[in-house]
């Protein structure tokens, strides 16, 4: 878990750097901060359950076993990439590893992972699906009615909400009214709370809620508290009209799911620190190798642009 | 127009010199209309001290504070729904839809009910409110972030639709839409924000339903809006090198129409081709070229031409993306077969 939380990390800063030398198109927004959340979760779940993202979706892509050059490509836009370069950052789908894609509507993915444990229960699998969404998606109205039919049909899926506390550049105690948790239990759904800079918090309680959901013991809501490093996009630099620069310091020294773990891993299990050194230099050489990969690899050839409207 | 107090200055074309962007007179539109009426005021997404994605409000929570200036939860069908609640209840809410592909949240508020309430009622019940949002691609943000989707409003009785392409034209616009006692949707291309353009410190409003004739000529007619306009403006200068002299007309609105302007240059010019960046089919550009099929029929020389964005999602890859959207060498070479030169 500590070799895929720092593979995301590097993932995202070598697309920072991508980004702010001009080399990758449109919008990036980074994970930086909430790797044990996807690893967390997707640690808990096989590679036939599905997952639906979000914007900020490069880590739930990479934690449900993406490959880091084929994404590479569908950032710069090149054939090679994950959607043929049609989708970019905001948009990866792969479906040999259940994800059913990453979604640029906020909250837009409710009802597709809810259809998908529909279609579960219907074909009689014991598959399950996942919906990772932002504080902010509690805003939308279709997450509501989603849950709604998700209890009365008992459907085994799994909504991840990932509380970083701010929707963009404006903090949720400004647009999120009551319990969050509450929201969910509502609608009679098995709801849970953990700490999402702890990963080993989040393993073990979607450990729990997968087995409930694969049991046919119906939906489930996990609220993860969450902090991201970085702006809501890469260029969202200017931050101090909305977060200061001393709350985002304090969350990167204390609060950073990989020292975190790290750190357990020395105290509770002998762990050497050469040994996390060791992983981060083979995760960076892996991605500078993606890189390269995707610099290299081809456009789409123009023909292809009227391809795939229709099935 | 059903609002009879709005008095109209239409002349002042080339002020002296005063020139800003278009977020500038979008903001400078909004920021007057708020001075001048206690009821208008905006909600959306980031609206306040984030003066939205596109810094298109800067400053104006500032001036008029946070319960005029109101950030939203991220709840589109919520804060129309509200919009239309306040509108009949006596204010004059702006709101906020930071992209144009988000209006399909909108849509039951924006077309069941802000569209039909005043018809329903019988005329006792009135919607005086503004949607604003943005179209246009070329900006890399893939298909769900891309799209011009004016058409879909423009479909819809009840709803007036503004597309400006100059800041002038951007700031009469907002004016005249904030006035206006009917739902009224603006869409501003995100292209063009930082586009600069005279206007005058002076007030003014445009009207709706009045077309813009932005570049007179005598050989074919380029109906454009929103960015397109600087489009078939680019490809009018090409023209003329060529010895094509084409009128450029901006229609302003789409709904109401200036009909007539249309039909009078195309009768003047006998040709015509329509550009406009949504969707090819189905889209605006049928609706003006049968307008000018219909009332310049005896007067063509050849079948009105259309071009719109291509009927796919807006593509991520740069290279695919630039295929999809209208450019001025496609103007010239249809321009260029429609005049009878190769
Ligand atoms: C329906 C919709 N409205 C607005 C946006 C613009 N937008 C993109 S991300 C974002 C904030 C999302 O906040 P949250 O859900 O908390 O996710 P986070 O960015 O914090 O991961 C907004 C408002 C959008 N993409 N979709």
């Amino acid at each position: 878990m500590y070799e895929q939380m720092c593979k995301i990390r590097s993932f995202e800063e070598a697309a920072n750097e991508l980004y702010t030398s001009a080399r990758m198109p449109g919008l990036a927004h980074l994970y930086i901060g909430e790797e044990a959340i996807a690893v967390g979760v997707c640690e808990a779940l096989r590679r036939d359950d599905y997952i639906t993202s979000t914007h900020r979706g490069h880590g739930h892509c990479l934690a449900k076993g993406a490959a880091l050059d084929r994404m590479f490509a569908e950032l710069l836009g090149k054939a090679p990439g994950y959607c043929r370069g049609k989708g970019g950052s905001m948009h990866i789908a792969d479906q040999d590893t259940g994800n059913l894609g990453a979604n640029a509507i906020v909250g837009g993915s409710a009802g597709i992972a809810t259809g998908a444990a529909l279609s579960i229960k219907m074909r009689g699998t014991d598959q399950v699906a996942v919906c990772f969404f932002g504080d902010g998606a509690l805003g939308q109205g279709l997450l509501y009615e989603a849950m709604n039919m998700a209890q009365l049909w008992q459907l085994p899926v799994i909504y991840v909400c990932e509380n970083n506390q701010y929707n963009e550049y404006t903090h949720n105690r400004e647009t999120t009214a009551g319990s969050m948790l509450g929201r969910a239990q509502a609608f009679g759904l098995e709801a849970a709370e953990v700490d999402g800079q702890d990963v080993r918090a989040v393993f073990h309680t979607m450990q729990r809620l997968v087995a409930r959901a694969r049991r046919g013991e119906g939906p489930a809501f996990l609220l993860c508290h969450t902090y991201r490093f970085r702006g809501h996009h890469v260029g969202d630099i200017d931050r101090s009209f909305y977060r200061s620069a001393e709350e985002e310091a304090w969350w990167q020294t204390h609060r950073d799911p990989l020292k975190l773990l790290a750190d357990w891993l020395m105290a509770e299990g002998g762990v050497e620190p050469p040994i996390f050194d060791r992983i981060q230099q083979t995760v960076r050489s892996e991605v500078e190798a993606a890189v390269q990969f995707a610099l290299n690899a081809p456009y789409p050839d123009p023909s292809e642009v009227d391809r795939h409207v229709y099935a | 127009m059903s609002t009879p107090d709005v008095q109209y200055s239409i002349s002042v074309r080339n002020p002296q010199g005063r020139e800003i962007t278009f977020a500038q007179a979008i903001r400078e539109a909004l920021a007057e209309e708020m001075r001048r009426d206690p009821r208008v005021f905006i909600i959306g997404e980031d609206v306040a001290e984030a003066g939205t994605v596109f810094k298109v409000l800067t400053g104006l929570v500032d001036e008029f504070g946070p319960e005029r200036v109101i950030d939203s939860p991220i709840s589109e069908a919520g804060i129309t729904g509200m919009g239309v609640g306040a509108a009949i209840t006596g204010m004059r809410p702006v709101v906020d839809i930071m992209f144009g592909d988000f209006i399909t949240l909108t849509m039951d508020q924006m077309v069941n009910q802000a569209a039909k309430t005043h018809y329903m009622s019988g005329g006792k019940l009135k919607v005086p409110m503004v949607l604003r949002t943005t179209l246009g691609a070329t900006r890399r943000s893939a298909a769900q972030h891309s799209q011009s989707l004016h058409a879909w409003f423009s479909h819809i009785p009840g709803l007036k639709v503004a597309i400006p392409a100059t800041p002038y034209d951007a700031k009469g616009l907002m004016k005249t839409a904030i006035r206006d006692d009917n739902p009224v949707a603006i869409f501003e291309d995100k292209m063009l924000y930082q586009s600069k353009g005279p206007v005058p410190a002076e007030e003014y409003t445009l009207p709706f339903g009045v077309a813009d004739i932005k570049r007179t000529g005598t050989d074919i007619t380029l109906v454009a809006t929103s960015s397109m306009v600087l489009v078939a403006l680019e490809a009018a200068e090409k023209l003329a090198e060529l010895g094509i002299s084409a009128e450029v007309v901006d229609p302003r609105t789409t709904v109401p129409l200036d009909r007539e302007t249309l039909i009078q240059s195309a009768k003047k010019t006998s040709r015509a081709i329509v550009i406009d960046e949504g969707y090819h089919s189905y889209g605006v550009t049928a609706e003006l070229a049968s307008v000018i099929a219909d009332g310049a029929f005896y007067y063509l020389d050849a079948p009105v031409k259309r071009l719109g964005a291509m009927d796919v999602p807006v593509p991520f890859s740069p290279v695919l993306e630039d295929l999809t959207v209208p450019t001025a060498e496609q103007v010239v070479e249809m321009a260029k077969a429609l005049c009878g030169r190769h």
